[in-house]
Parts: C-alpha cells; structure tokens; sequence
C-alpha cells in the first residue's frame, strides 16, 4: 500500500515538475523531501518559478506519456513481464512450453515478415466486418423504432442470432459459402459484431426526451426530421458505445472464423500462423501472433474510444473533461 | 391580431378513471395574459396539453376565434434543450423543422436571442449555461416563430426565486411589446398575481374551475406592485379561492397548499 501511494505522490510531482517545464536538481530534491512525508517545499519553488514566468497549458508527449493514466498500467505490465521472464529463467522452463517474453519478441522480430501479412488479413476482415455491422446495425436500429411492431417481431432474432456460439454456425456457413471463405468468415465476425450496435442504438433511438418530442409534434416535424435532428443525435453515444464493445468483438469473430476454416494459402491470417505454430510446436511464435492480436484489439478499442471522445467532447457528459 | 380561445365543457378522463378535467369552460381574449392557477393534479398541465394539441380531450370543444388555428408556441417546465446542439442552433430549430432558409431564419433567431438578453451566447452549449439562462433559450426558441399563442407550463418552477423574478419582469416586458395571448400555468399564487390580468382558479379531483379573478392593476407592473395592498389582496384572494374548493372537495393534501 505504502509504495503505491509513494508512487502517486511520485507521478503528481513528476506531472508538477513537467508543468513548469524544468527539471533540476534542487526540485528533484524536494521530491524526496515530500516522499519521505516532510512538508513539501517543491511547491514553494513551484510558486516562486510562477511569479517568474506564468505556466502556459502545454501538453507536451513526455506530459502525456507521465500521466497516471499510461504510466501506472505501464508499471504493472513491465512489472509482470519481468517477473514472466524470470520465472522463465529459474524454473528453466523449456520455451516449447512457455518461452520468455524476451524470446517472444525476438520471434516476433525475426518472422515480422510472415506475420504481418497474416495481421492484414485478418484485420481486413475485422474492418470490412465492423464496418459493416456498424451500418446494418444502425439501420436496423432506425427500423426498429420506426414501429413497435417491427421491433416486437424482429427483435427475439437479433438476440438468437447473438446468443448462437459463433464458433457452432461458423463451419456452417464456411461450407455455405465454400467458394469465398473471405467472405464466410467476414460473415462470421459480422454475426458477433452487429448486436451491440443493434441493442445499444435501439435503446438510445428510444430515450430520446419526451419534451423534446412533444416540441418537435408541436412543430409538426415529419418522421424523418425528427429521425435526423432528434433521435440520431440522441442516440449517437449509445451509438458509439456499441461501436466500442463491437471492435473487439468483431477481431474475435474473425479470429474464430479462421480457426475454424483453417485456410491455407496466402489468404491465411492471424489464426492461421497460431495454428501452425501449434502444429509445430512454435510456441515463441505463436505468443508472437497472440500479442499481435492483443494489440491490434487494444488499438481498435482505443481508436474507438478517441472517436467517441471526439465526437462528444461539446456535450455529453461521458466526454467533457472535469475540472476537479 | 391574435385569436380568442374559447373552450367549451371540456372533459378529459384517463384510462385509469381519474378525471382529470370536468366541464372545463373558459373564455380567452385576444392579448389576454392569463394564469392557471392549482394545485398539482388539477388539470392545469392537462388543459395546456390540450390547447396545444399535445393531448386528446374525452369530450368539449376547443375554438379558436376567427376560425384558424394560430401560431403556437409551448414553453415547457424544463428547458428541454438540445444538449448536442448549440443556442443558435437550439433557437432556430422551430425554423429548421418549417424548412426556412438558413439566412432569413438566422436573422429571427438573432432577433430572438437578443430579446431574452443573450447576445454573446450564441455558440455555447446548454451544459455551459445556468437554468436560468437555459429557460431564456427556451423562451427565445418559443419567441422565434413570432408565434400568436404563448402556452407556458410552469416554466420557471425549477428556478431560484431571483431568477424567477428576473424572468418574470422580463416576460411582462416582452408581453408589453409584442402581445401575443398568453396561458401561464403555476402553482405559485404569488407569481400569477404579479403576471396576468386574470387568475383562472382550479382545483383537482376531479379537476375543474372553481373561480375567475380579475387582476385590474394596471401595466407596466414594476417591483413597487409586488409590494403594494392591492396586490396583497389579490393573492389573498386567490388563495382564499384555494382553500375553499380544497374544504369543499374530497381532497385532504390540498390544504398543504392553502395559507
């Protein structure tokens, strides 16, 4: 409990120090002073430098890459791998069996080249299947909440097609659709994808606010204005909710896809490597093209999240920065 | 000139059996500034609804004089601004939902913006704005279709009473000007008395009129009137109204509201 509060007292001194731009030994000093509980004096240098020259709000990399929000998830990541490469090294654990993190990413190095090819291809499902699933589903949402009706019928459908194990209907379909596996498995991660964004976007089409909707009856707005300038604008954080929990969702669905059709060729990706990998007792390389996966999951996820922010920041409250 | 609404025996029953309007009949003039005036659940919001088309009658009749139906206006009890939406692009939306061309339609919302007292407020969002000033949008957004018939729903009950009673004068001013018809529905005694030249008195279960007072005190009403006998006898009176139909009805919570 003790170090991690003395690294928080650690990183909001590091972010002060980096406000004012400078660092130097008299307030690295200070540091200590505070971390050992004595009364800072680091801020009394900190207002003295405030008279000096007013701070300018500057958020610089090394800023960015300092806040807690990086550096205290980076802590315990770096602190796993260590402890992950040293177990390795004591145990002598053989690396067909868990190889260390650093023969990882010397793997990863090493088969760069076939590796990531078979990312694209795998990421070109994914997104082709994302992008697709994000425009059927918001249609069918705007569907769903023209009538009641559509909805009642339709919905139970939506939600057996989401609740179906994709990896039970998708040698199915990879044999329905034998001629272009592309395209089976783009299904595939579709099916996965395209509920969340259904779900979500109904729900925000419908909690549009009820005086709003009285004002635009009052003004005679027809159903398509008020699809446009009310209920879209409404439901876009659901919306984009949906998209967040769907990215991830539609790698899986792609990596799934491919497990289970086991494609050769150069149309191979991601699960296709891992596979092979397996076969041949690669086990450095099939971390490699796990890692892979993890990362580019990570990045759609944050992709996703700095479009939401995006598109929000002015006025919904999920993406206005807080002053306290 | 601005049309007389005239409604008629106007009944109005839930599904559920409550009755929330029973023989309703009022008779309003041309630039009359009226108040309805009750506790809650007297049908006050419901006559309202009705007026502006927002809610179905059981049975009556609703006229408006002169044989058309004119421009509405209805300010709600919240502001019920678009949050994504700016305060110009919140006041124009009565013009962009009737298709006006963005550069005549953005003149009126100036003009209509520079009523209230918001000029500078233009690009902020409603997040950036205090209830008071959210309740300005919403009255510029209401004022910009230069509209016959204002219908207010208790539009400034959310508010501090400083606010409340710089919205008010404001709102007189404006009504001074420009003289649309005006139904203001409150529960606040002390409020209707300051506005409106009648005070329409109702009384809940079943919900119905139970009197029509006449405040003769003459415009432009300023902070000496609030102050003044006369309209301590006026809010007197309205209260008295009160608390005669809460004896007489069936309705014990209505005697919270009597003084």
């Amino acid at each position: 409990m003790m170090f991690w509060r003395q690294l928080a007292v650690l990183i909001v001194e590091l972010q002060n120090l980096l406000r004012m731009g400078r660092i130097n030994p008299p307030a690295s000093i200070n540091l200590f002073s505070n971390l050992s509980g004595k009364v800072s004096r680091s801020t009394g240098s900190r207002t003295r430098s405030r008279t000096i020259s007013p701070p300018k709000f500057r958020p610089s990399l090394i800023r960015r890459v300092l806040s807690p929000d990086i550096l205290a998830p980076g802590a315990v990541g770096v602190l796993a791998i260590a402890a992950w490469e040293i177990f390795v090294h004591v145990t002598n654990m053989p690396p067909y069996l868990l190889p260390g993190p650093i023969l990882v990413f010397q793997t990863l190095i090493s088969s760069w080249g076939e590796l990531f090819p078979s990312l694209l291809v795998t990421l070109k499902v994914t997104l082709i299947a994302f992008i697709t699933a994000a425009i059927s589903g918001l249609l069918i949402s705007v569907l769903f909440t023209q009538s009641k009706w559509i909805e009642r019928s339709f919905f139970p459908y939506a939600v057996i097609l989401q609740t179906t194990p994709i990896v039970a209907i998708a040698p199915l379909i990879i044999m329905w659709l034998k001629n272009d596996t592309f395209l089976a498995l783009i299904v595939c991660a579709w099916i996965v994808a395209f509920f969340p964004i259904v779900s979500n976007t109904t729900l925000g089409l419908n909690s549009v606010d009820h005086n709003l909707i009285n004002l635009f009856h009052l003004y005679r707005a027809s159903r398509w204005q008020t699809l446009i300038y009310l209920r879209l604008p409404s439901a876009m954080p659901y919306f984009l909710g949906g998209l967040k929990i769907s990215g991830g969702l539609a790698l899986i669905g792609a990596v799934v896809a491919e497990f289970v059709a086991g494609t050769g060729g150069s149309q191979s990706g991601l699960a296709y490597q891992i596979l092979m990998a397996g076969y041949n007792l690669q086990i450095p390389r099939m971390f490699a093209a796990l890692f892979m996966i993890t990362l580019t999951g990570v990045l759609i996820f944050a992709c996703l999240t700095w479009l939401s922010n995006f598109l929000l920041k002015e006025w919904h409250e999920s993406a206005i920065k807080r002053e306290n | 000139m601005t049309p007389t609404i005239t409604l008629s025996h106007i009944n109005k029953v839930y599904a559920n059996g409550t009755v929330a309007l029973q023989d309703m009949n009022l008779e309003i003039g041309a630039s009359q500034f009226v108040s309805l005036v009750g506790p809650s659940g007297c049908g006050k919001s419901t006559a309202l609804r009705i007026i502006a088309g927002l809610g179905q009658m059981s049975s009556g009749q609703l006229e408006w004089g002169q044989g058309r139906t004119p421009k509405l206006a209805y300010v709600f009890q919240e502001a019920a601004l678009m949050p994504w939406a700016t305060v110009q692009d919140n006041v124009r939306l009565p013009l962009t939902l009737a298709k006006m061309p963005k550069r005549e339609a953005m003149a009126a919302v100036e003009e209509s913006i520079a009523m209230v007292g918001l000029q500078g407020f233009e690009k902020c969002y409603p997040r950036e704005l205090s209830g008071g000033m959210k309740m300005r949008v919403s009255i510029a957004r209401a004022l910009v279709t230069k509209p016959d018939v204002l219908l207010m729903d208790e539009p400034f009950a959310a508010l501090d009473e400083m606010t409340r009673s710089r919205l008010n004068s404001d709102l007189l001013s404006l009504w001074g000007q420009l003289r649309w018809t005006v139904i203001f529905v409150t529960h606040n005694i002390y409020e209707s008395v300051y506005l409106s030249q009648r005070v329409v008195v109702m009384a809940a279960r079943p919900g119905r009129v139970v009197a029509d007072v006449a405040i003769a005190a003459p415009y432009p009403r300023d902070e000496e009137f609030r102050t003044s006998l006369d309209y301590n006898h006026y809010c007197r009176d309205v209260s008295q109204h009160l608390a005669e139909a809460s004896l007489k009805g069936s309705d014990r919570d209505l005697q919270i509201v009597t003084l």
